[in-house]
């Protein structure tokens, strides 16, 4: 068994959570430039500049590119042979995301019961997501994610006979209905399949892919460029002000599922998708 | 053309704002989200004081990250101002005349603006790093418990925002989506 030192798991965890929120990946960057060229509203114009220079002084000054450094999302993929020494997985994780949300001056977003309220001093618990995988490595993606996407975001559980159609409307129509609240341009992540709690799952899973990355199955892909067209002829734009661009990505996964459902979900997640990965 | 406002917003400032107009604000506005316009609309049914005089004052839905070392505020850019909605007619009943958000407001809110003669600003979400460079003091005045939720006082200097709704009724969103839609 290799061994991996808890410290070293949580100072990892730390680390991901202050550049996540300071650092907007290069594919955002670059699909925010490209929506600057195809844009047509003026209003759309200024404000995707607006996005481009903030995102260029967080960078620059290592604050957060949005106030809102989101709900700690990790999604760990665990080696079969790899133990943590010096405590639990969990808690590492868990007291990493303490420490980059203390120590980066992130904003602590979570509170302890959704009815009282009482705000948890420290942004955790986080949410943890863990796959066992072969080999003695552990690889750790930690995912902020701000809440006003989050509102926006819906599970519905279509009928097998509602088909590729049924589907596709759901799609759009949660983008329509969302209309300016979640920070648009939004990337889209949307689930087909699994079971009911899966497939939720799947659709913010989804938002870690790369902007301009390919699905693998050409059957998705072309689904996915055609969802991406009929969402910026919305008109919504940026900040649904009006504009062309209402959407950088649409993403989909897909999961088998029961002969008598066909589960899909649309989590929303604003320009600022933010996620970054280590491998230990 | 954008145009230079101040605060507090007169009777006059709100008449000749119009939706789809670029505003550069100037002086004092106030921080309140969620649990904070629950208290304040607490403070106002109990008949007690608010802890800043809202007569022609402007609320901006924000709860910025922790000032680092050497900065006022922490990046500060809008929360989305739906969620405010149940709370801020009364608001605008005692007198507040602009809100700063995100995203669409309902039916009730807009009748508001309307009857109360105030404007609703959009400021773009996301752009919070950016638009920290424009406050330039901070402090908490009330329910400092809340955390990022508490109510600051802010000194804005050309703080960057676009007319949504102005009180005549236009809808910069309902516009602009429907000018770009081709579905």
């Amino acid at each position: 068994m290799r061994e991996i030192a808890f410290d070293t798991v949580k100072d990892a965890v730390a680390k991901l959570c202050m550049d996540a929120n300071y650092d907007i990946g290069d594919d955002i960057i670059a699909a925010l430039k490209h929506g600057l060229e195809i844009e047509e509203s003026e209003t759309g114009k200024d404000i995707l500049k607006q996005i481009l220079k903030n995102n260029e002084i967080a960078h620059d000054e290592r604050v957060p590119s949005c106030q809102d450094t989101g709900f700690a999302v990790v999604w760990v993929e665990i080696g079969s042979g790899v133990t943590i020494a010096g405590g639990e997985l969990n808690d590492a994780i868990s007291q990493g995301v303490a420490k980059g949300y203390t120590d980066g001056y992130l904003r602590k977003s979570i509170v302890e019961d959704p009815l009282r309220r009482k705000n948890t001093g420290d942004n955790t618990p986080p949410i943890i997501y863990i796959d066992i995988v072969p080999g003695d490595q552990l690889k750790i993606t930690v995912q902020p994610k701000g809440g006003g996407a989050e509102n926006m975001s819906e599970v519905k559980m279509l009928t097998p006979a509602a088909g590729a159609e049924g589907f596709k409307d759901f799609v759009v129509d949660r983008v329509r209905r969302s209309k300016a609240n979640p920070c648009p341009p939004v990337i889209v992540g949307a689930a087909i399949g699994g079971t009911f709690e899966k497939c939720a799952m799947n659709a913010k899973k989804a938002q870690l892919r790369k902007v301009g990355s390919v699905h693998p199955d050409p059957f998705y892909a072309d689904m996915e460029k055609e969802l991406l067209e009929r969402i910026n002829k919305l008109g919504i734009g940026p900040q649904g002000l009006g504009g062309r661009v209402t959407a950088l990505a649409v993403f989909i996964e897909a999961f088998p599922c029961h002969i008598a459902t066909m589960p899909t979900a649309v989590n929303m997640c604003c320009h600022a998708s933010r996620h970054k990965t280590v491998v230990l | 053309m954008v145009k230079k406002i101040t605060t507090p917003l007169t009777e006059e400032t709100v008449a000749g704002l119009h939706a789809g107009d670029s505003v550069l604000i100037t002086g004092t506005i106030y921080t309140g989200r969620d649990l904070a316009h629950k208290e304040l609309v607490d403070a106002i049914e109990a008949g007690k004081d608010l802890p800043f005089d809202p007569h022609g004052a402007i609320i901006y839905y924000v709860g910025p990250s922790p000032a680092p070392p050497g900065k006022p505020i922490g990046s500060a850019g809008p929360t989305t101002s739906y969620r405010m909605d149940s709370f801020a007619p009364l608001l605008m009943e005692k007198g507040l005349k602009g809100m700063i958000g995100k995203g669409n407001r309902t039916q009730p809110v807009l009748d508001a603006m309307k009857k109360y003669r105030a404007v609703y600003f959009a400021a773009v979400g996301g752009a919070a790093a950016l638009i920290a460079k424009s406050i330039k003091d901070a402090r908490v005045i009330a329910y400092e418990d809340l955390g990022p939720e508490a109510v600051r006082e802010l000194k804005v200097e050309d703080f960057p925002a676009i007319v949504v709704n102005d009180m005549y009724g236009e809808d910069l969103y309902e516009k602009g989506m429907a000018e770009y839609r081709r579905e």
